[in-house]
């Protein structure tokens, strides 16, 4: 068989496993959170913490409840890393300076995932077990809560509560979390990945060479690392090591796992709101970014692959160059992070692809909930320069997009453009961050860009090469992704408060239909402007720059 | 008590509660599944020899003898310590002379020039497997160096080929660790 059919095959695969999965995971999730009825595992929860689960919130309240149950989960995970190598089971971690532990505990909350420590030595088990399998579930968790609470603002008319949060992130946890993690962990035991408590073993080799075999608590919290569009690594070589995805059908299980749920979100969306269509438009918008980010990526490496080195370095023997490059165009453009190879020895086309699969603003279906309201801010910029264009106001799904709306919806988007560029620009022009840089010219630059791409976008993946390990790094990503989650979290809050209050407005001839083709090329062709228009100087320093020389 | 104190200690609570849940209960149970229906997996793919532990087949090790079958480059020499690869572009001065140089020691040993595998290191530097182009010209080598001949090792490295998962999932590849433990049972050793 040929790489090429074999490549293709791979992605059949993918692409009929999703669409197996698009009705019923979608399905289940409108479900849990429209629910009315608490389970009693639920109950008991809510009785232990103490917080009401039938009464509602408004706007500012569900915000408050996102950003303190934040904070406190970066507290905590700080003070969980700094106290590490006091702890027991230390098996020799060096542990982490202050700046890193601040970076590790902003990027696990933020589900960004950034690591400026190495797996396997810089976080001790009981921190990757305790703290940031934890923070795995929960920082998805909070994410979809939010999306949840503005489809329900979409959704309801004439109210001012949007749900609950407790509710939500319980819910969240309990139905689809935690019962899809027991499911994906298992799996991945079955093939292979490790799930042992096993302190490092120094071996001496079959040809007499010591080697270090790893033990640790791998397989939980792999699947909810790919499941929760996390992307923390255990290990420094994160989905590359063969701990973590040890054959070609881990491999494309975990690709399949963090594509379900932001995928079968745009589901739920469209049962939630009433209208299925709605849902299948938005899932659609996402579904050809992603085919677009898996096309160019794919062909870039198959085209550097007729060099002597077929484009393996970074790459493991056993996924080959399709089975990397469909995982390296999922991981950026839902926001996991994972890797199974090393983008920073991609071509410059390549690594260029998957950087630009970021900037679009993690919308090719985004994280977990972050890649859904992402996904509705773009529609409704979309809506409204359509509104522009025929002198009409504009309305989504009854909703009329005035001043106050459309504002929030375009601060979004200006976020991560601001935060990308202006730090990047400072490191570059500063003589010690940019020491640092392991590739010097375009590609270093490119190393930059990604850095901060990464951390603003909540993505986590890396151009390794950078030592992002240094007071500056550590400090300014960790600005990047504490901003780049939390201020389109709370403008998305807003907004949810501003559509909730409105009247439904009845559908009319002059209706704009939303849920068409013409609307999908609409909100894509957004999308790739807007991206275009903000990165296309800096991505012409960068990659193109390099692919041209 | 104000409302933001009065959220931060329903979070205090709700993250403890939380944690148990998923950062104590849910591994556990994974590691109790694991330790019951997939021992072996779970435990690390151990490979044992003469009652010890010799490497795990998930694992590539550093072969430098020319009694053995040698895996891909690594970053990290198959230490095992820390995992990763080089990060080096294609056009990078150094991987280009890299390059050049595992190009020439290759087919200073071996039969035919280096395919890309052998001219690369994995991302992980741990990369168990090689392709069976590399296999096969590195065979010739291997068989004079245990004293067998060259058609006894290439029956091996065609039992010790893997095709892809599925027939079309990934790549073909060659367990590095397990065919030198077949080839030197063959020899005897």
């Amino acid at each position: 068989m040929s790489e090429t059919l074999s490549g293709l095959l791979t992605i059949g695969l993918l692409v009929l496993l999703l669409a197996l999965c698009y009705h019923p995971v979608g399905a289940w999730m409108a479900k849990v959170f429209t629910d009315t009825r608490h389970w009693r595992a639920e109950k008991a929860i809510y009785r232990l913490v103490r917080v009401d689960p039938d009464s509602e919130q408004g706007w500012r309240a569900y915000a408050t409840s996102v950003v303190a149950f934040s904070v406190l989960g970066i507290a905590a995970l700080f003070a969980l890393i700094v106290a590490q190598t006091h702890l027991p089971g230390r098996q020799g971690s060096d542990g982490m300076g202050v700046t890193t532990a601040i970076n590790t505990a902003v990027s696990f909350v933020t589900n960004t995932n950034w690591q400026s420590y190495a797996g396997e030595a810089g976080a001790t088990p009981l921190v990757q077990t305790v703290g940031l399998t934890v923070q795995n579930f929960v920082s998805a968790a909070v994410g979809l809560a939010v999306a949840v609470a503005l489809i329900r603002a979409l959704a309801r008319h004439s109210a001012s509560a949007i749900g609950n949060f407790w509710v939500d992130l319980v819910r969240g946890v309990v139905r689809v979390l935690l019962p899809g993690s027991v499911l994906a962990a298992v799996l991945l035991l079955a093939g292979g990945v490790i799930q042992n408590l096993s302190a490092p073993l120094t071996i001496h080799g079959f040809s007499g060479v010591e080697q270090v075999i790893r033990g640790g608590l791998v397989a939980s919290q792999e699947a909810i690392k790919e499941l929760g569009t996390n992307g923390g690594g255990y290990f420094n070589a994160n989905s590359a090591h063969p701990f973590e995805n040890p054959n070609p059908l881990t491999n494309i299980f975990e690709i399949f796992l963090l594509l379900v749920i932001p995928f079968a979100l745009t589901r739920t969306y469209g049962i939630m709101v009433g209208d299925r269509r709605q849902g299948w438009a938005l899932g659609g918008f996402a579904g050809l970014l992603w085919a677009g980010g898996v096309a160019l990526t794919t062909w870039a490496e198959v085209h550097a692959s007729g060099a002597s080195t077929g484009a393996m370095e970074g790459k493991e023997q056993r996924f080959g160059v399709w089975g990397s490059t469909l995982f390296a165009a999922s991981t950026t453009s839902t926001s996991t992070g994972a890797v199974n190879s090393m983008h920073e020895s991609y071509s410059p086309l390549g690594g260029g692809a998957v950087l630009a699969n970021m900037v679009l603003g993690e919308v090719s279906p985004g994280g977990v909930g972050s890649g859904l309201y992402g996904i509705v801010i773009v529609a409704l910029l979309a809506v409204f320069v359509a509104g522009l264009m025929v002198g009409r106001t504009p309305e989504y799904l009854g909703k009329t997009i005035g001043r106050r709306e459309v504002t929030c919806a375009a601060l979004y988007i200006l976020v991560m453009p601001v935060l990308v560029l202006v730090f990047a620009g400072i490191s570059l022009a500063s003589d010690g961050p940019r020491s640092t840089m392991s590739a010097s010219g375009p590609h270093g630059l490119t190393e930059v860009l990604y850095a901060y791409a990464s951390a603003a976008n909540n993505n986590g993946s890396a151009f390794a090469g950078l030592t992002a390990d240094t007071p500056w790094y550590n400090l300014t990503l960790a600005i990047c992704m504490l901003l780049g989650r939390f201020i389109p979290m709370l403008l998305v809050l807003r907004l949810a408060g501003l559509l909730v209050e409105q009247r439904k407005r009845p559908v009319t001839v002059g209706t704009m239909p939303t849920h068409t083709p013409l609307f999908v090329g609409l909100v894509t062709g957004i999308a790739l402007v807007v991206a275009g228009l903000t990165f296309f100087p800096a991505l012409a320093l960068g990659p193109i720059a390099e692919a041209l020389s | 008590m104000s409302s933001n104190l009065r959220q931060l200690v329903a979070s205090m609570r709700m993250m403890l509660v939380l944690t148990l849940l998923l950062g104590v209960l849910y591994p556990a149970a994974v590691w109790g599944i694991g330790r019951v229906a997939f021992a072996d997996q779970a435990g690390g793919s151990l490979v044992h020899r003469d009652g010890a532990v010799v490497g795990s087949t998930l694992l590539g090790q550093s072969f430098t003898d020319a009694r053995f079958f040698q895996g891909r480059p690594s970053a990290s020499e198959y230490a095992g310590g820390v995992s990763g690869g080089s990060n080096l572009a294609a056009s990078d001065p150094d991987q280009v002379k890299t390059v050049k140089e595992r190009a020439a020691a290759y087919a200073a040993t071996n039969s035919g020039s280096a395919p890309a595998d052998a001219l690369t290191a994995s991302s992980s530097g741990l990369d168990p497997q090689i392709s069976p182009a590399n296999a096969r010209a590195q065979a010739h080598r291997v068989a004079a160096a245990n004293g067998l001949s060259r058609a006894e090792v290439m029956k091996l490295v065609q039992a010790n080929t893997q095709g892809r998962s599925l027939g079309f999932l990934g790549e073909p590849r060659v367990n590095v660790l397990e065919l030198n433990l077949a080839v030197q049972d063959a020899a005897g050793r």
